[in-house]
């Protein structure tokens, strides 16, 4: 991933995911798996997120329900960023992109094809579509962790 | 035909030359609520700089001065949609008046089996109270069916009348359609059957004539903030017998006149009993100049030129390349539409990097998807500082849809 990216490029990484998210799909055996349900009270975003959880690592991530090109496109590419990741580097990601997203200072190596979403607070109403599949993995994870 | 650039003039939004996303703001999300010009403002701060009291209890003057003030405020309520004014409840908002009209009214006078009829286009305010009361008394919710564009007819009311109905809820303007239904041949069809007629007016009683007496519906609910009044005041009209029979959903002071320690209890005569506590003051008075601020521009001069813009916008949103427009032939100034193959978000995001706030999502309507089978629209809806400029401005804007994501790289 080059560090900076041009507009167009990342026009196109979102759109991709948008047309062809890679992670959604309700998992076949989902009682197996992790979920968190997520409502956006001011999009349309109705999702649920899905984690599949081995010896402390995320073995499969996927997502499923009804989101906006932001939201979709978001939710995408955490899932393929957080598999094969632990706990604790999931959490990290997770982490990073939060902060990306609230203009604070984040470490943008681990954030991969995320960093497209770097100017989402100039939408400021767009912060929630940008989030919402990693809150809920975000919530996966620490409602793990608690359990540990 | 009235001016919107001299009406301009009299609202702060405008004359603070309010940006958004470095474009002057161009507001076309009034269907949601309206700006609010100076003499409303004003009467509030009267209130709060003046003549600050509590109200119906007055032993000294300024609070003297307060209930006349409210006593005028309620009467010129009453007149502008020709009610009396102890038919005039003032409630916190449309949403408000309308769970009273279902808890309070209808809540001990339906039983099991009845039928309550309501639409696809219904607001949630105007669904989820009598979908809340389908679950606790066991009547049943009921749709009318719509035409395919989305039009609520008198034939449609009529098929849908069974022995069991007891009450039509439905909305005198939907709020994402904007169609107009005929409260008055409503009401006639259901008082000759024996049923009552409670109608959602937040999206008519700003934009059009509303008499009560001439439609005769049994029970009118609205919002100020739709109205260019404040938010967190609304009003129930009902008809004073209907009003007596209601109950209160709330009790406390100011709405009771003796209560002993055996638990006995008598209370106001209506509206008092329906208005526990302190009243929302700041509120009513600025609900108050508002209406008077319609009165003097006048609901007919509000209604042609909201009807002429209307027109416009249709007119130039259809040259829009693949723009799907879901209600071209409704009557209020409220266009729903989306940009094929933009998600209505996404569309409405755009606008906002342009300056323009519109709405999107389903507009509180749920139901509408089983209508226009769509999940979420973008809608326009307008008022009357809007000008055609606007129009122009949101039509430009719509012709960049297909790049909705310059929003976030511009």
């Amino acid at each position: 991933m080059p560090i900076l990216l041009s507009p167009q490029m990342m026009r196109q990484v979102i759109m991709d995911h948008y047309d062809n998210p890679q992670y959604k799909k309700t998992p076949e055996n989902p009682g197996n798996f992790e979920k968190v349900h997520m409502h956006s009270s001011n999009c349309i975003d109705d999702i649920n997120v899905y984690a599949l959880v081995e010896d402390g690592v995320v073995k499969e991530a996927y997502w499923d329900g009804v989101a906006c090109t932001i939201s979709t496109s978001s939710t995408d590419i955490m899932c393929g960023l957080v598999i094969g990741k632990s706990w604790d580097d999931a959490k990290y990601i997770i982490d990073q992109y939060h902060k990306m997203i609230h203009e604070e200072e984040y470490d943008e190596s681990v954030l991969d094809e995320a960093i497209v979403f770097m100017n989402t607070s100039k939408q400021a109403a767009r912060i929630k579509c940008a989030s919402i599949g990693w809150d809920a993995m975000d919530e996966i994870i620490c409602k793990h962790k608690h359990e540990k | 035909m009235l001016d919107p650039y001299k009406i301009r003039k009299d609202f702060p939004m405008f004359t603070n030359k309010i940006k958004m996303q470095g474009h002057d703001l161009i507001f076309l999300d009034n269907a949601s609520t309206t700006y609010k010009p100076q003499c409303v403002i004003d009467a509030m701060n009267e209130y709060n700089t003046r003549v600050t009291s509590n109200s119906g209890r007055g032993d000294y003057d300024t609070m003297y001065a307060n209930d006349q003030m409210l006593l005028e405020a309620r009467t010129n309520i009453a007149k502008f949609i020709n009610a009396d004014p102890n038919e005039i409840v003032f409630t916190s908002g449309d949403t408000e008046a309308l769970n009273l009209v279902a808890f309070g009214y209808f809540k001990s006078h339906l039983k099991v089996g009845d039928e309550i009829l309501i639409t696809f286009a219904e607001h949630a305010s105007n669904t989820l109270p009598w979908f809340r009361l389908q679950k606790e008394i066991g009547c049943k919710v009921n749709f009318i069916p719509l035409t395919k564009e989305g039009r609520l007819t008198v034939e449609n009311v009529e098929q849908s009348i069974t022995s069991k109905t007891k009450v039509i809820a439905v909305a005198n303007t939907t709020n994402v359609l904007g169609f107009h239904t005929d409260m008055k041949a409503i009401c006639e069809l259901a008082h000759k059957n024996g049923i009552l007629v409670v109608c959602d007016g937040a999206q008519s009683v700003p934009h059009e004539k509303t008499d009560v007496k001439e439609n005769s519906v049994d029970f009118l609910a609205f919002s100020g903030h739709k109205m260019f009044g404040p938010t967190g005041i609304g009003v129930l009209y009902g008809k004073k017998e209907l009003l007596k029979e209601t109950e209160p959903l709330i009790y406390g002071g100011g709405m009771n006149e003796t209560f002993e320690m055996d638990g006995e209890y008598v209370l106001h005569p209506v509206p008092a009993k329906l208005e526990a506590g302190t009243h929302n003051i700041e509120g009513i008075y600025g609900l108050n100049a508002a209406v008077k601020y319609i009165q003097n521009i006048g609901i007919d001069n509000i209604r042609e030129y909201e009807k002429e813009l209307r027109k416009y916008a249709i007119e130039k949103m259809k040259e829009v390349k693949d723009i799907i427009i879901y209600n071209e032939n409704a009557e209020a100034g409220i266009i729903s539409f989306n940009i094929k193959g933009v998600f209505a978000q996404d569309l409405a995001t755009l606008l906002n990097s342009k300056g323009i706030a519109c709405r999107s999502g389903n507009h509180c309507a749920k139901n509408l998807k089983y209508q226009i089978n769509e999940i979420a629209t973008v809608r326009a809806s307008f008022a009357i500082y809007n000008t055609k400029e606007d129009i122009d401005a949101l039509v430009e804007a719509l012709k960049q849809g297909g790049n909705f994501l310059d929003a976030y790289f511009a």
